[in-house]
Order: C-alpha cells, then structure tokens, then sequence
C-alpha cells in the first residue's frame, strides 16, 4: 500500500472509530425506544447536528473501506494495477452517493 | 510456546479483522438504500423497517451490529500497535476485543424491539 493510502486509511480509521462507537450506541438506544419510521424521522429531521455527523461519517467510510477492500483483493485474490484501482474508487464513489443520499433522506424526511 | 499463541491470536484478529471489513462492506450499500427510502417519507422507511421485524432478518442485523463492533475492536488494537508501537500485550487483548463485540451484539439482542 502507497504510503497516501496507508495514511488516508488510519486518518479515516481515527474518525470512524468515534462515529462507529457513537453509531452503535445510538443503534441500541434506537432499538430500545422502539424501531419505527415515526421514531427515527423524529431524531433525524432538519437535525443539521445529525447530518454533519452522517456526511463525516460517509465520507470517511468511503474512503476507508474501498482501501480496505483493495488490499484483501490485491493480497487474497492476486487482483492488481489499473483495473483493480478503477474497480474500488467506483466502489467508493457509489458509497459516498449512496451514503450521502441516505443521510439528506433522513434529515429532509 | 508462548510466542506460537501470540501468533495464532494476531493471526485470528488479522483475518477476523478483514472478513468484518468485507461483511460490513457489502452490508454498507445495502443499508445505505435502504436509509434512502425515507425520501419517499415516514412510510417508505416504514415499509423497509417492518422488514426488519422478521427473526431471520433480524439475525443478519445482530451479526452485522456484532462484525461492526469487532471491526472497530481490532482496529483499535491496530491503531494501538501502529501508532504507539505497543506490542507487548497486543495479542492478549485479542480475547477481549472479541468478548467486546459479543457483548456489544447481545446488548443489541437484548434491546431489540
């Protein structure tokens, strides 16, 4: 792994280390008052605390996970160069879309 | 002796460390579009949480809870050896970050609604 790589995967990992141990802890809470739409929506709407941490989050999974996945597919599957790099940035892209799209759904729901 | 059970528990947080990193990665967009049903207002969420209610799928949900807590418990211990090169005891934490996650997964077990 380049040493930016390497970098960019712990400066994530420090960042997701408090949003995860945070995100888990709301899950459980969420789980105890009862998992429903009404209840989520209620936390989430126009909370623009929440989306800030869920946009931070998102990005920093983006990043994190695709470089992740690229060394396991270059260690485990013997996968490298051009295609393997193309094939986790898409990844990551689609992550932050996808991740970026579902933080505003909850927040503007 | 000694040195063949530090191996064996680096080398078990190692691979535990990548197969929750390949769980969550593949679980991320899922979740992720679900999440994006809300768009379509409480009830769109509604209709992908009611889902949720059924024992199978709420097994996968107690699985990925417990792979994101051991995923962030092992790369803690990660994090630990790397950045402050603490490696004396970094493989007897191994045990621990593993109860972690347990514990973390039945908590959510025990909430679950």
């Amino acid at each position: 792994m380049s040493g930016r790589l390497f970098l960019a995967q712990r400066a994530t990992a420090a960042i997701l280390a408090f949003a995860v141990a945070a995100h888990l802890a709301m899950i459980i809470l969420a789980e105890r008052s009862g998992l429903t739409a009404g209840a989520v929506l209620a936390r989430t709407h126009r909370n623009a605390w929440l989306l800030a941490f869920y946009a931070l989050f998102v990005a920093a999974a983006s990043i994190h996970a695709p470089i992740g996945l690229r060394n396991i597919l270059l260690e485990w599957a013997g996968w490298r160069g051009r295609p393997l790099d193309l094939a986790v940035a898409g990844f990551g892209l689609v992550l932050l879309a996808l991740g970026l799209r579902a933080a505003f759904a909850v927040y503007a729901a | 002796m000694i040195v063949s059970r530090h191996l064996r528990r680096g080398f078990a947080a190692a691979l535990l460390h990548r197969l929750s990193g390949i769980a969550l990665a593949i679980f991320l967009p899922l979740h992720f579009v679900a999440l994006g049903t809300a768009l379509k207002g409480a009830d769109g969420l509604e209709g992908f949480l009611a889902l949720t209610r059924n024992p199978l799928v709420k097994t996968a949900e107690w699985g990925l809870v417990t792979a994101l807590a051991l995923h962030l418990a092992l790369g803690l211990r990660l994090m630990a050896i790397e950045l402050l090169a603490w490696r004396e005891r970094s493989a007897a934490v191994v045990p621990g970050a593993i109860a972690a996650a347990v514990a973390v997964g039945l908590l959510f077990l025990l909430n679950a609604s």
